[in-house]
């Protein structure tokens, strides 16, 4: 297998590199069929196999995609530190294999909404550098304008609903988005993810129970890290099972650290959304950052078990050993890659430095769709009032 | 004997004729077209939607008892039975729950209606109302809009207590990015209703349980399918030129009720029905005072932070030199509410709490 390609690998070699987020090293996609590090474990359903279709594109396209999102949130560190990001800035470095998996399961037609940890779903459904790092820095090339932040990107001629800043919000969201699909008809489905954190929330059960009742293609992903905020999974919860929180829910748990288990598990989620109602999805997962860069992410777990995890569970990691061993891609060729990844992100922080911040008269805008003309105020509004449009 | 007799025939024609003026005032005040029909406020909601779930196929309707019980207070009557399940959805007592779900298929296109059963219930959901319905647009930069209606009974009901009595206007109307209406007559309730399935943005519908079902005229234009009223736009009920009563659902009747009794005492009260709280049309309410030159807002609720004090705050910012009495207020008492009958009458504005406060702003109080 590796032999027939060569000659293929050639031809990427000399192809000039690409600084488009889409474009891969070769596009040979040949199957190749990946085993997960681990079997799924199931409740309530039978786990699908441990054999992922892919093919080299994919592999390569994983590797590309995961080192840009790593890249993006380490360079975000830096710009917080730097006093660009102001607020709250919560990254998901070493999550990346949850948002690349998924991705590579379903359509854009298929929704997805999540927490505050968004930049790396939001670049996974179609969003680009320049709109994530202007939206940081409140400028208004953002993806809101700059009027969201951090946790309030959307993209929704993707179905990407947010970027939701109140812990389990989302998730009834993300329900009521999968009962849009199923009044419309669409045969698409919502993944509505949360952490370990907001899986004890009540709004969760409730939405749940609807969902159920009413057959809803809805999938809630519960993307363990372990940690809600800096309180331990066994501290928050009597069972941590969040695979089997559902009850009479189905529900798999799943290594979210390989991308392949990822994009497997979401590909049966999918399936049976459309066909039996909701279902749950707990990806085991790792953040190295602490839960916003307002925490240090070291008081209430220890550097040994960070270190743990990036040594033997890194997601890219993984990614890259099966590059090396299916023969898509030299060692070299992956550092070039990722060096390119560092200058395309470093090029995108500078053009997003040099974007302008929004107009004072955006203050007004878009507080609603029809404003009548009504008017609103300033701090002081003998000085300083609008007309809503 | 016979002297007697013609003097009751003379009291008897005075009294009749001057309630034939009061009864034309009173027409007349509520500016209904001739030969009006009648509709309750109830039959009004329910045409209202039913109306719009017909015109659009995006309005669907959703709460507790919505559908089979045929509605809490029989405002969904009949809904279940003409459109089917897939359009009316009987929802579990868990408000948090299915508020988010009604705001998330708001976010995919769809056009909910999600009942209250009452409004104090709403603050089980009030997260995503106000965090997740009010606040989209703004934060997407115009991505996400949320065409919702919450609607419900708010306020004082009889007899139901403390938690089921709070009247939640002030709450809703101080968020930048909702819409809050409160009608009255069966008029509001249709025009506002249709205006608000119709919006593009959340709205708080604030109806009154104890208003469904007082019959009001309604004109034929009201009764047409394609009737609407605006949003933002105040309704002068009753004109006038010696007071400006400003309020919102219930008590316009009661200030309607005090503007008749002002009458006999000479004093000629403009009856402002806000119909809409947010947005305030502190236009008409600044206009009427720069005319009348004094003002008395009533509402409801708790009189802290109440619409009251918004309004009496516009009314002395913007038209101070034309005030010649001190702006009043008349509010629910500040206690929650109590259920012995004697208690909550002095809990609740009544018609003469309404009528002392017009004459203290005119300085004829006793």
């Amino acid at each position: 297998m590796a032999l027939s390609r060569i000659s293929s690998r050639s031809n990427g070699i000399t192809r000039p590199f690409s600084a488009a987020f889409n474009r891969f090293i070769s596009t040979d996609s040949t199957p190749i069929t990946i085993e997960t590090s681990l079997p799924f474990t199931a409740h309530l359903c039978d786990p699908p196999s441990r054999s992922v279709e892919s093919s080299s594109q994919e592999l390569l396209d994983f590797f590309r995609t995961m080192a840009l999102m790593r890249r993006m949130e380490i360079a975000a560190d830096s710009l917080y530190k730097a006093k660009l990001i102001r607020g709250f800035c919560h990254l998901y470095d070493g999550q990346e294999a949850v948002a690349i998996g998924m991705e590579a399961a379903i359509t854009k037609k298929d929704a997805i909404i999540t927490a505050y940890r968004d930049h790396c779903i939001f670049l996974g459904r179609g969003g680009s550098l320049h709109e994530v790092f202007s939206e940081l820095m409140g400028r208004q090339a953002g993806c809101s304008k700059g009027k969201g932040g951090s946790m309030h990107f959307y993209k929704k001629d993707s179905s990407f609903y947010g970027g939701h800043g109140i812990v389990g919000a989302q998730v009834p969201l993300g329900c009521g988005i999968a009962f849009a699909q199923k009044y419309n008809k669409e045969e698409a489905v919502t993944f509505a993810l949360y952490g370990d954190g907001a899986a004890n929330q009540g709004q969760l059960f409730e939405a749940l129970n609807i969902s159920a009742l009413w057959d809803l293609p809805a999938i809630l992903v519960c993307e363990n890290n372990h940690y809600g905020m800096g309180t331990a999974e066994w501290r928050a919860a009597k069972s941590p099972s969040y695979y089997k929180r559902g009850d009479y829910v189905p529900g798999l748990k799943v290594d979210g650290m390989d991308a392949f288990a990822v994009k497997q598990a979401c590909k049966f989620a999918k399936d049976h959304a459309l066909e039996k109602g909701p279902i749950i999805l707990e990806m085991d997962t790792y953040r190295y950052h602490g839960h916003s860069m307002s925490d240090p992410g070291s008081t209430y777990r220890t550097r040994d078990e960070i270190s743990g995890v990036r040594q033997e569970r890194d997601p890219i990691e993984r990614i890259k050993k099966l590059v090396l061993s299916h023969d898509l891609a030299t060692e070299k060729e992956l550092k070039d890659m990722e060096k390119e990844i560092r200058k395309e992100v470093d090029d995108a922080i500078a053009k997003a430095k040099d974007c302008p911040m929004p107009e004072p008269s955006e203050l007004f805008t878009n507080v609603y769709v029809k404003g009548f003309g009504t008017e609103s105020f300033g701090p002081d509004r003998k000085e300083v009032k609008a007309a809503l449009p | 004997m016979l002297g007697i007799l013609r003097q009751r025939a003379i009291d008897g024609g005075l009294a009749a004729s001057t309630l034939r003026r009061t009864r034309s005032a009173l027409v007349s005040a509520r500016s209904y077209a001739a030969g009006a029909k009648e509709m309750t406020v109830r039959d009004a909601l329910n045409s209202a939607i039913d109306e719009e779930m017909s015109a659009d196929p995006k309005v669907f309707v959703m709460g507790e008892e919505v559908g089979q019980y045929q509605g809490a207070y029989k405002i969904t009557k009949g809904l279940l039975e003409k459109y089917g399940p897939e359009r009316v959805y009987d929802t579990p007592i868990t408000e948090a729950g299915f508020t988010g779900i009604g705001v998330g298929a708001a976010y995919a296109g769809l056009k909910p209606v999600v009942e209250f059963m009452t409004f104090n219930f709403s603050m089980q959901a009030i997260d995503h109302i106000i965090n997740s319905a009010a606040k989209s647009n703004y934060m997407s930069a115009g991505q996400i809009n949320v065409p919702i209606v919450f609607r419900g009974p708010n306020g004082a009901a009889a007899g139901v207590g403390a938690q089921h009595s709070q009247c939640y206007a002030a709450w809703y109307a101080s968020v930048p990015g909702l819409k809050v209406l409160a009608p009255y007559s069966a008029e509001d309730a249709r025009g506002l209703l249709k205006a608000a399935i119709r919006d593009p943005d959340p709205v708080v519908f604030l109806e009154n349980e104890l208003l469904y079902g007082e019959s009001f005229p309604i004109s034929e234009e009201a009764l047409d399918s394609s009737f609407c009223l605006p949003i933002g736009k105040a309704k002068i009920e009753r004109e006038g030129k010696d007071v400006t009563i400003v309020t919102f659902s219930k008590m316009v009747g009661f200030a309607l009720k005090a503007a008749e009794k002002l009458a006999e005492e000479g004093i000629s009260a403009e009856v402002i029905n806000l119909r809409s709280i947010r947005p305030l049309d502190r236009a008409t309410i600044n206009a009427s005072v720069r005319k009348t030159s004094r003002l008395v807002t009533v509402e409801e609720g708790f009189p802290q932070h109440g619409v009251c004090a918004e309004i009496c705050a516009s009314v002395v910012e913007e038209s101070f030199s034309y005030l010649d009495a001190p702006v009043e207020r008349i509010a629910g008492a500040d206690v929650p509410m109590p259920y012995a009958a004697n208690l909550e009458r002095l809990a609740l504005p009544q018609v003469e709490d309404i009528v002392r406060a017009a004459k203290r702003a005119c300085y004829r109080s006793k």
